[in-house]
């Protein structure tokens, strides 16, 4: 009888490991891919500051990897008083004569501008291209005011950055992820729960227990010039 | 009027401000004609620029598979480089990376409250889809930061092995790390710790740009230094390369160990053959190999050990837990000063015990990842020495499929490609270059040896 002659394997030991690495690691990647693709929103997120919790903390202004930071005070002008006297404007020990000198503001920057409109009401608006998101203008706002001036992202500078480090700092945990479809949280006057009309939504809880005090202290001076004899020019 | 006297009385009005909801200034009524604006809303960019990130990331991917296994053309890798340079690097800033998506796969995967945007677990699969198929063609020609470092080599030294073996641990500690911390919502350390992202934004604070500067200076003598020794994606690319269906190779057909290629990586990737050298002692050999198997089990329950140890001080880093840290902190000693995170926390009257709660849910992830981790990592230490105690038989110069980054720099130092035949001029660089390597005698003794011996034997599976 013939021997039989062995023939040479189809495939080899080792390339039938490696094809089977191969399938095995693909598998993997597979599963890993579909498990998080499952269940994925369709679209990108943004970030963007819930007003109500926000402590106006001002480091928005110092941690945005943008500078001058994303984060820009917004002014909602429906809920707005449109005071000659703007808490969020003047500085509590602002001249009497009510100027828009720079030692009068509150703001560093000059970014608020103040417009007359008509006696006795003045409108504030915010220039962008100055604010640097400091939230100094916020904070007397929403104690004593409307709180019509707060804080949110601007998604035409914000860089949408994986892990916001703003948000990260945040103190009172008001950064959150919002579909790129709703990416504002503004304040509305209806969404204001004893609205009559008057004012807006505002946390005022962290701002009473941290600045209430010294606010008022700070405050009194420009109470007494505003009960001075001399009357305001309205400039 | 009103404002005014408002103010004037606002000494016995202000004290009710403790309440804080109801007083407030009442709606203006204009009696001009007056609208009032509304605020203004600038949109995030389109969901469609999204897509077509995606689409060029895969355009550019299978112009550089192409390039580097089907043309082998080292000039043409190297403008898709620049390519990916401008576009995913400073046009796109950098962000969102493949690099960092792992970050995002693995919040998606752990934390319910999250989902991926499908853009960016595509971001993640392609590249390694690529991978598998082709080899590292992202690294060379897509990759951003691999681009900007592969721009300032001026002159790669050699570093000895046992350095850069020892260096080789460290992506595995990156990305196990990253997945840890991304994981439990601690943070997304690849981002924070990008050493070219300051670049590509053309900002940065100080730390950022030193770091940035810090790597490519070092890259203008140690080629690639970030790709080689730090990226935690490159740990998931090897592994796809190690078993990829295609692969660059340094000649197109037949290995004739003219040696000119030994100079041409700068990462020295190029493995030389070994059919000259001698032999170890078989037995020897088994036996160092049977006690590196013994160890594993050790090794990987040590390693698994400093995970848990390692644990606690990690969970710092964590907001949750910090905070906690620091409201128990102040609750055992009065003295200490309140800090501006604990200040919010009390005021805004959250509930301790779900403080306590969600610090001690972290701790618990971290302290179970501790010890994956470290498992993991003394799993890949122990697979390191079994790689250096086994060795195959190679008899053409190859690439190091699971690092090398497929760049093509090789193929033109390769006289068997008939398109690179022209380099090959007397007085041209690379034939200057090939000419000039260190022990030009070694490789002779080995063809000699081979010579008398006849045909090497086949690799012993």
């Amino acid at each position: 009888m013939a021997e039989l002659v062995k023939q040479p394997p189809r495939i080899t030991r080792f390339t039938f490991l490696r094809k089977g690495m191969r399938a095995f690691v693909g598998l993997i990647l597979g599963a890993i891919g579909g498990w998080s693709a499952f269940g994925a929103r369709r679209r990108n997120t943004v970030w963007q500051i819930d007003p109500m919790k926000c402590v106006q903390c001002e480091h928005c202004s110092t941690a945005c990897v943008v500078s001058p930071s994303a984060v820009k005070c917004v002014q909602s002008y429906s809920i707005c008083g449109y005071c000659l006297l703007c808490f969020g404007y003047f500085q509590p020990d602002a001249d009497a004569s009510l100027t828009s000198a720079a030692e009068n503001q509150l703001c560093p920057t000059d970014a608020i501008e103040r417009v007359f409109v008509e006696d006795p009401y003045w409108k504030y608006n915010i220039r962008e291209d100055r604010c640097i998101g400091c939230a100094k203008c916020i904070q007397p706002c929403e104690m004593f005011g409307n709180a019509s001036f707060y804080l949110q992202v601007r998604h035409d500078i914000c860089v949408n950055c994986n892990n916001c480090s703003i948000a990260m700092q945040c103190p009172s945990g008001a950064w959150e992820r919002r579909p790129a479809s709703d990416p504002y949280m503004l304040k509305h006057k209806q969404d204001y729960p004893l609205n009559k009309g008057q004012g807006g939504p505002r946390n005022t809880r962290p701002i009473n227990a941290l600045n209430a005090a010294q606010l008022e202290i700070e405050l009194a001076p420009k109470i007494e010039l505003a009960l001075a004899p001399p009357s305001f020019t309205s400039k | 009027m009103l404002p005014l006297l408002l103010v004037a009385l606002a000494p016995f009005w202000m004290s009710l401000f403790a309440l804080g909801d109801e007083m407030n200034f009442p709606q203006p009524e204009f009696t001009s004609k007056y609208t009032f604006p509304l605020t203004t809303v600038p949109v995030p960019t389109s969901e469609i620029r999204e897509w077509i990130d995606v689409a060029i990331l895969l355009v550019v991917l299978s112009l550089a598979s192409w390039l580097a296994v089907k043309k082998r053309s080292r000039r043409g890798l190297f403008w898709v480089m620049i390519f990916s340079l401008l576009y995913f690097g400073f046009i796109k800033q950098g962000c969102v990376c493949p690099i960092g998506s792992i970050q995002n796969v693995a919040l998606g995967i752990f934390d319910t409250n999250y989902a991926v945007p499908i853009t960016v677990t595509i971001f993640f699969v392609l590249p390694l889809l690529f991978a598998l198929l082709f080899g590292r063609v992202f690294c060379a020609s897509v990759c951003a930061l691999g681009a900007i470092q592969d721009l300032v080599v001026v002159k790669p030294i050699q570093l000895p092995k046992k350095l850069t073996m020892a260096l080789s641990m460290i992506p595995y500690v990156y990305i196990g790390t990253s997945i840890l911390f991304a994981a439990t919502g601690t943070g997304f350390i690849i981002c924070r710790y990008d050493p070219f992202i300051g670049f590509f934004r053309l900002n940065g604070n100080s730390p950022y740009l030193y770091l940035g500067a810090g790597f490519l200076l070092t890259g203008m003598f140690i080629a690639r230094p970030y790709c080689r020794f730090f990226c935690p994606y490159g740990v998931l690319l090897g592994v796809m390369s190690r078993f990829s269906w295609k692969h660059l190779t340094i000649t197109p057909s037949e290995c004739i160990d003219c040696r000119l290629c030994e100079v041409s990586c700068p990462f020295d990737y190029i493995s030389k053959p070994n059919t000259g050298l001698k032999r170890e002692d078989r037995h020897m050999g088994v036996r160092r190999l049977s006690y590196l198997f013994l160890m594993m089990p050790v090794i990987i329950a040590l390693g698994g050990w400093i995970g848990h140890r390692m644990s606690v001080p990690m969970s710092r880093y964590n907001n949750t837990v910090y905070l906690a840290e620091q409201v128990v902190a102040e609750k055992l000693n009065p003295n200490l000063e309140e800090t501006l995170e604990t200040k919010t926390y009390r005021a805004m009257g959250l509930s301790e015990s779900d403080l306590m709660a969600g610090a001690e849910k972290v701790r618990r992830q971290m302290n179970f990842g501790g010890w994956i981790l470290g498992g993991f990592l003394g799993f890949v230490f122990s697979l390191k020495l079994i790689g250096l105690s086994v060795t195959r038989t190679q008899k053409d110069y190859e690439v190091i499929k699971p690092s090398c980054f497929s760049c093509g720099r090789c193929c033109s130092y390769c006289p068997s490609d008939e398109m690179h035949r022209p380099n090959f001029i007397p007085g041209s660089k690379p034939y200057i270059e090939a000419l000039s390597l260190k022990d030009p005698n070694a490789g002779k003794e080995g063809q000699l040896a081979e010579k008398k011996e006849g045909k090497s034997e086949p690799a012993k599976v």
